[in-house]
């Protein structure tokens, strides 16, 4: 195969029709580039270029503090940023053994959920458009808004609020927290059918993602595909299942398994899902506990020397957290598993011999932030 | 006979699905009242950014010019970016002692990712996030702001 | 019947007995070819802006926005500014293209849709040109379209402008057929081929209403075929901005692309004219047997103001499913006309035939 491919692309020998898609392509959600090898209008392989927007978050990390890293994970899945800052924090409350208070932990949870479902919508508002639905995009956008409102009246920004501390939060939620998540839930409930009425239902796209892209089980834990797209080949992998952090072990949930590992099984994975996130939220909501939003920190914090290692379910899967601290206030080495990372390649193999309007389908299937491939 | 009879269910069910999805669209044609756009420059003057949105950081300054800022230089260890410089002087105070006060706290609003590490660990709450929002200027050396103002003294607590 | 609407030949006649008076008839039939020309120009270039701007307010509000509101009131003068814009823009000369055809392409396009408009009946008596065969004719030029579209994408010598035009190519000769026989089921409904002939046979009730159920179907074949042949969205293969960028107008810029889309539009307000005209009786006021008074009241309301009302109506039902339904996939696109709209026009039209052998239709 390989061979074939510095044929067909590198010499141009076979004079195969080769069309580059991206950097600049309105459906790869950035500057992700796909060369694809065509035929017809059939995908007979593509080989995905990353590193367009790559920042050495993971070498920057060690010439900055640990409060100081926080805000450069924002930036790498910039859609869960708050799930993105409280993996490291995690890594550091562990590391130096730390019992956040149960208000903490609490709003973490709903703040993460919160983000969950703002990602979510915003995947299912450009999942439409990818396939040519312009107003899901409008649709997704307004509803997101009012989850966006809440985040800036807590942490004073919409989309990178680095508002998780190692120890805590920055400062306190906003006094109109509480009830504006709870009109948001309503407000939101009655959104949801809607979403599934314009898009869900309808028969066209029912025929552009029913049995595209193909996953199968053995396929998504071979490439390591996780989160939603994992799940949608039931591939149990939901880290507030296996291994609860935050709140997520004192509420009732269900993992969402899918067992098609098409296309529409990983679009009902995330609908399905965002139902589920209003419900964690609101059995948390209301029962948020009186106390510190911080632990006693001490004002530089340094990791013991060891190597350390967390993960969290952000919204498009599992991100791991590796911290190899030699005793200093910063990482001698930190690493990031990534979610979309694995999510990306194994779009060679399940794109495979589909139409190039089927490739828009799964790309966006997969949900792929690209600062997150690239980091 | 039982395949035309599914070739018509399956054409009447993707018609009402099809429907379904025209009535959203339909209903929202006809209702004004859901728009939901704001008129920015319009409404400039009803627009309130919440008390916590992080626009720039600011040096609050009382009615008689006077600030919190030691000087101490927290704020710009703690940067990651860079964005703060602090520039200081010693003067003489009235007891004849050298005192450290201000001179300039430059704070560069380009480099600035609006993390909020110089707000929360200022040790005298000396710094604060504005809510202005409107940054666009024509000439970047604009956005480094100096935040004391001038003549400017540091707030003594009333012992 | 019909006596109470204004008739518009007496209009172009005054102005021919006045033109006549002033010079040979040579001279006459030169002039008012000159006339007729620039008529349509204008209405062509303001239709065009109209139509652009009606799409972005209609899908403004189908998706909660405001749409254009700064340049002018209501923003109504927004189109007339991108214009200019697109007036002042470079051409950019595509290196390896075939310059001749890429520069022809477009005007290909844009004259198709101007012969197309030249046989619409607006109002009574207000038709450039009668062809005795006129829906025959405006499906034929309205399809040579695709002749340009093809040399877009060919010449370009772009990978996703050569994979847009080949799309479309497939697509417009498909759906051809779907249109060709529901139009065909009218034709069949009113003996003629003659647009103002069809347009006369409606005076006691549109075709529509009087076609029975057959006549409803074929409207709605036709909605969709058309739609499909006009490439819009959820047929919008040949662009697809999501998957091939822009499809077969990727390489063009300035002017170029702006005629590529004024044609779309104007092609969309054509299909809606056709439309308006066969089924929903053109020009003519909504009668209803022989309630002679109300018959009355409705003549009243000018014959141009009818058409006009019907046609921007199936515009807007065309821009309603631009923005509601996902794109097709092109092999699904094919399966639809196919496997679905051809088969069922063809039944539709024994079932008219029998019904006109039978003289059940009013």
């Amino acid at each position: 195969m390989s061979e074939e491919i510095i044929k067909d692309v590198i010499i141009g020998e076979n004079e195969e029709y080769i069309v580059n898609m991206g950097p600049q392509h309105p459906s790869t959600h950035g500057v992700l580039r796909l060369e694809v090898c065509l035929k017809g209008e059939t995908v007979k392989y593509l080989i995905p270029h990353i590193g367009y927007i790559h920042r050495g978050i993971e070498k920057m990390t060690e010439a900055l503090t640990y409060p100081q890293i926080i805000h450069l994970t924002d930036r790498m899945d910039y859609l869960s940023a708050h799930i993105n800052n409280e993996a490291v924090c995690l890594v550091v409350e562990d590391a130096m053994q730390i019992e956040v208070p149960e208000r903490v932990k609490y709003i973490r949870t709903i703040l993460d959920e919160l983000n969950r479902l703002a990602s979510h919508q915003l995947w299912w508002s450009a999942f439409g458009m990818d396939l040519g639905a312009l107003t899901t995009f409008f649709y997704g956008l307004r509803d997101r808004e009012y989850i966006l409102d809440i985040f800036e009246e807590s942490f004073g920004s919409r989309l990178l609020h680095s508002f998780v501390m190692p120890g805590g939060l920055m400062h306190d939620i906003h006094p109109n927290f509480q009830k504006r998540t709870k009109e948001f839930i309503t407000y939101f409930r009655k959104k949801l059918p809607e979403y599934d009425q314009l898009l869900t239902g309808n028969v066209i796209f029912h025929n552009r993602s029913k049995g595209i892209g193909y996953m199968s089980k053995e396929t998504a834990i071979g490439y390591g595909v996780t989160g939603p797209s994992g799940r949608g080949s039931g591939f149990s992998c939901d880290i507030r299942k296996i291994a609860p952090y935050g709140a997520y072990d004192k509420v009732q949930f269900n993992e969402i398994l899918e067992t098609e590992g098409d296309t529409f099984a990983r679009y009902q994975v995330r609908m399905r899902e965002m139902w589920e996130s209003l419900n964690i939220i609101e059995q948390l909501i209301d029962n948020i506990p009186e106390g510190d939003y911080t632990a006693k920190m001490k004002p530089i914090i340094k990791l013991p020397a060891g190597e350390y290692f967390r993960r969290v379910e952000t919204a498009r899967g599992e991100l791991a957290v590796y911290v190899v601290s030699d005793g200093n206030k910063s990482p001698y080495r930190m690493r990031f598993r990534t979610p979309n990372f694995s999510n990306l390649f194994v779009m060679n193999e399940i794109a495979k011999g589909c139409k190039i309007a089927d490739l828009i389908a799964i790309s966006g299937s997969l949900d792929l932030v690209i600062p997150d491939i690239d980091r | 006979m039982n395949s035309i009879a599914k070739y018509l269910s399956e054409l009447f069910k993707g018609v009402s699905t099809l429907w379904a999805g025209m009535r959203i669209t339909g209903k929202y044609f006809f209702s004004p009242g859901a728009i939901v756009t704001q008129q920015y420059p319009e409404n400039r003057k009803t627009l309130k950014m919440t008390d916590r949105f992080k626009g720039e950081v600011i040096m609050p300054h009382d009615e008689n010019n006077q600030h919190a800022c030691t000087g101490c230089g927290i704020c710009e260890m703690n940067c990651p970016n860079g964005s703060i410089e602090i520039i200081t002087d010693r003067v003489p105070n009235a007891e004849g002692k050298m005192e450290r006060v201000i001179d300039k706290h430059i704070y560069h609003l380009s480099m600035c990712t609006f993390c909020g590490l110089c707000v929360k660990t200022c040790p005298s709450d000396a710094l604060a996030f504005g809510q202005k929002f409107e940054h666009a200027v024509f000439d970047r050396n604009k956005l480094t702001k100096v935040l004391n103002q001038p003549g400017s003294k540091l707030r003594k607590e009333a012992k | 019947m019909t006596s109470n609407i204004y008739d518009f030949s007496t209009l172009t006649g005054q102005i021919h007995t006045w033109l006549s008076g002033l010079m040979s008839p040579g001279w006459v039939t030169f002039t008012e070819f000159v006339l007729v020309g620039l008529v349509f120009l204008l209405a062509y270039a303001l239709l065009g802006l109209f139509l652009v701007y009606a799409e972005r307010k209609v899908c403004a509000f189908m998706q909660n926005r405001v749409g254009p509101n700064r340049v002018g009131k209501w923003g109504i003068i927004q189109t007339i500014a991108d214009l200019i814009k697109l007036l002042l823009k470079e051409l950019i000369p595509i290196r390896k293209s075939d310059p001749f055809l890429f520069n022809l392409a477009p005007f290909i396009v844009i004259i198709c849709s101007f012969l197309a408009m030249a046989a619409i009946p607006y109002a009574k008596g207000l038709q450039a040109i009668d062809f005795n065969i006129g829906v025959f004719y405006v499906m034929a030029v309205s399809s040579l379209s695709v002749v340009g579209i093809l040399l877009a994408g060919w010449s370009s010598n772009s990978k996703y402008s050569l994979i847009g035009a080949m799309r479309s190519g497939a697509q417009i000769v498909s759906y051809e057929l779907s249109v060709g026989l529901s139009l065909l089921s009218i034709i069949v409904f009113a003996g003629t081929m003659q647009l103002s002939g069809i347009v006369e046979s409606q005076a006691n009730g549109w075709w529509i209403f009087k076609g029975h159920i057959p006549a409803v179907i074929s409207f709605i074949i036709f909605l969709i075929a058309s739609t499909a042949e006009i490439n819009r969205g959820p047929f919008d293969l040949a662009e697809a901005e999501s998957e091939l960028t822009a499809g077969f107008h990727t390489e063009y810029s300035g002017i170029k692309f702006a005629f590529f889309f004024l044609a779309e539009y104007m092609n969309m307000f054509i299909v809606s004219a056709i439309a308006a005209t066969v089924f929903l009786g053109g020009w003519m006021p909504l009668h209803i047997g022989n309630w002679e008074g109300f018959n009355q009241i409705m003549d009243y309301i000018p014959s141009i103001i009818w058409f006009i009302g019907k046609t921007f109506f199936v515009i807007w039902v065309i821009m309603w499913f631009k923005w509601t339904f996902p794109r097709l996939r092109i092999d699904q696109l094919l399966t639809l006309e196919w496997k679905y709209l051809l088969p069922i026009s063809l039944f539709n039209i024994i079932l008219i035939a029998f019904i006109v052998l039978m003289g059940w239709h009013f």
